[in-house]
């Protein structure tokens, strides 16, 4: 019995080995066949993923991107044992500068308050800032507290505990999400903002996964989601107060209204969280993904193909990216990042890219 | 192996080949030296390398890592000892619950199973042991988790006399993630492993040895009381000890499931964590140098403490074995 499974096993190894090796013979590139790494971030990487596989097939340029997380790409970068690092967290421009990188983001994403209350219809629920910020605090810890009551006349609160759900794991999002309540809620410096905090109550669950998980399964519940996983799994979220005083719903134009209306050309090394915005469309917690090159390329060559890749992203990836409910960067921003690239230079000292259009 | 090679025989018929038996014999015993210092270096590496990862923490927080349960990545302040906790609680609880049941399955199998049964139970035990623990995991947080809020958590929080001692260790969000449901899941990960292997030991009693306790009149309960038990007990403190090693070092399932928070379990409804859902949780993210030295010198506590355990279990069979 154990030599038939055996046999087995061995005749399934033989099959794919024999696949591998045809396969390459099967896919002939139709020009270059240039391979780029990348490491970092896993919010981006289903994008980075699909951009890649359209691109394999247009250029023939393949891209081994590996989400090992934000903190692994940071690494992975200062180490140059990758052509690109990408981060949900952007660095400071001095520690980019003493590292000698060059940042710019790619793509917009955002992180969405949901809740479990019976009977709640989505974006039904209204919360100020400040208000999240007592919630995740435990302050506030009833859903009928008199706050809440007063912001959201007319919705049926009921008489439950709020439990809190938080990521468990490090993540961009725990950082966008503790970046937004510090900048909103003078109280929430004691907490402060990271990837990952000290959280004062709650729940974690690891992942987008566990935090909706939790929540799902906890009537009284509310946690906070990557925008794109909130839409692909419809959770009821809850609109939020913008610095304009409206109450927004997480949408695509939401987004792109907080993104367009920064001002990136005052931000070196495109450091910039697009969080509570003024534009009265924007939705406060809104932030970007970003890239990481070393501005001198050992080899100019593939400093080229990194850049070349992301130009083609720009030109072409935009329905891509938002069929995965992604925010494409707006155009002016785009041109903004294009024109940065001239410092990414070779080991002549001149760039080793430049866009050719736009 | 040759039969010249085991025996060395002057005979000049065959001089090449006890030569080359010889030869061949030294190079073998080379390897297998290789082979087990190898795995010596390897281990000695990890700790030295994990020592060295995790020596800012050490130098920074000196005896205070051991002691705090502070974790706060914002402040860097970074303490083991609510990890550590969260790790042996669970740890302990999931052989509390995993052992009888080993030993139930174990001796059912080689007692009292009827011989058509002990075949497809005997798989499915191993099977158990086959599946991923992230399978688990998930499974623990969509499927088991509201199951035991609905069924278990919620009545036993709801009957609690409000005051009590009984009500303050019971308390917790009624969604079935914490400390007693990551230690059922985990007893459920480390039951095969002891239910096998203790299956195999209850099999290497002679059947004369069971056999001649029957023909004394015995019962069932009696030959594994006074006989089978006895006779493998050295090998079942082993089984235990693998069994609680993997508990310990138990990561996906109980990351899912623990509901990750740091500091001190204040019940056994409350969340909690361990020390390898501490860094499966945080080391991918962890950019500050600190974090990132804190977590390994966290895997340096986990590696000592399944040392230990390990070690204590060498004890107990070596004097078990002594007497």
């Amino acid at each position: 019995m154990y030599r038939k499974i055996v046999l087995g096993l061995a005749a399934c190894l033989a099959l794919s080995a024999c696949g591998q090796k045809s396969d390459p013979q099967g896919a002939a590139a139709p020009s270059s066949s240039a391979q780029i790494a990348g490491a970092g971030a896993s919010f981006p990487a289903p994008l980075y993923a699909k951009w890649a596989e359209t691109q394999k097939a247009e250029t023939g340029v393949a891209l081994n991107y590996q989400s090992i997380g934000s903190g692994g790409g940071i690494k992975q970068i200062k180490a140059k044992t990758v052509a690109f690092g990408a981060t949900d967290k952007p660095l400071k421009p001095e520690e980019l500068q003493a590292e000698g990188l060059a940042q710019f983001p790619t793509v917009i994403g955002g992180v969405v308050p949901i809740v479990n209350l019976p009977d709640l219809q989505p974006g039904q629920l209204k919360l100020t800032g400040p208000l999240l910020a007592d919630i995740f605090l435990g302050t506030i810890k009833k859903w009928n507290d008199p706050a809440l009551l007063a912001l959201n006349p007319g919705v049926k609160l009921p008489n439950l505990p709020i439990t809190v759900v938080h990521r468990s794991d490090g993540s961009g999002t725990s950082f966008l999400f503790t970046s937004y309540l510090t900048a909103v809620a003078p109280k929430w410096a004691s907490v402060g903002a990271s990837d990952a905090v000290k959280w004062p109550t709650g729940q974690g669950g690891k992942g987008n996964d566990g935090v909706s998980g939790y929540v799902k399964q906890t009537t009284g519940a509310i946690g906070y989601v990557e925008y794109a996983y909130a839409k692909q799994n419809g959770l009821p979220h809850a609109s939020l107060q913008n610095a304009a005083g409206q109450y927004v719903n997480p949408t695509a134009e939401s987004f792109s209204a907080a993104a367009a209306g920064a001002d990136w050309s005052k931000a070196p090394g495109f450091y910039l969280l697009l969080i509570d915005q003024k534009d009265p469309a924007a939705w406060p917690i809104t932030g970007a993904t970003f890239i990481l090159m070393h501005k001198a390329q050992a080899d100019a060559a593939t400093g080229k193909t990194v850049l070349s890749f992301f130009d083609r992203a720009f030109s072409t990836g935009d329905a891509a990216a938002s069929e995965l409910a992604y925010v494409p960067l707006p155009a002016a921003l785009k041109a903004q990042v294009r024109a940065s690239w001239s410092a990414i230079v070779g080991p002549d000292g001149k760039p080793v890219f430049t866009p050719t259009a736009q | 192996m040759t039969a010249a090679a085991d025996v060395p025989s002057p005979t000049p018929t065959a001089p090449s080949r006890s030569a080359f038996g010889a030869a061949f014999d030294k190079g073998f015993e080379i390897l297998c030296f290789s082979a087990a210092t190898f795995l010596l270096a390897a281990l000695g590496g990890i700790v030295v390398s994990l020592a060295i990862g995790g020596w800012p923490a050490f130098q920074t927080f000196g005896l205070n890592f051991f002691v705090s349960a502070e974790w706060d990545p914002v402040q860097e302040i970074y303490g083991a000892a609510g990890a550590v906790t969260g790790t042996l609680v669970t740890a302990s609880l999931a052989l509390l619950f995993a052992l009888p049941l080993a030993f139930g399955i174990a001796i059912f199998l080689v007692e009292l199973c009827p011989p058509l049964l002990r075949r497809p139970i005997g798989t499915a035990v191993e099977l158990l042991a086959g599946i991923p623990s992230i399978v688990y995991g998930m499974w623990g947080l969509f499927v088991f988790a509201p199951w035991f809020a609905k069924h278990v958590q919620m009545p036993i929080m709801m009957s609690a006399e409000p005051g009590t001692l009984w009500e303050k260790i019971t308390t917790g969000v009624p969604n079935g993630a914490g400390i007693l449901s990551a230690s059922i899941i985990l007893a459920i990960m480390i039951l095969p492993f002891i239910a096998a292997t203790m299956r195999e030991l209850l099999l290497t009693i002679p059947a004369q040895v069971r056999e001649s306790a029957y023909g004394l009149g015995s019962t069932t309960f009696e030959v594994v009381r006074k006989v089978s038990i006895p006779y493998v007990r050295t090998g079942a403190i082993g089984a235990i000890m693998l069994g609680l090693g993997r508990a310990l070092g138990e990561t996906m399932a109980v990351t899912f499931i623990i509901g990750n928070a740091h500091g001190f379990p204040t019940s056994i409804f409350a969340s909690g964590s361990t020390i390898a859902s501490t860094i499966a949780n945080e080391f991918a993210e962890a950019t500050e140098r600190l974090h990132a030295a804190s977590l390994i010198a966290l895997g340096l506590v986990l590696f000592l403490i399944t040392f230990v355990v390990l070690a204590l279990a060498r004890l107990l069979i070596g004097r078990q074995a002594n007497l």
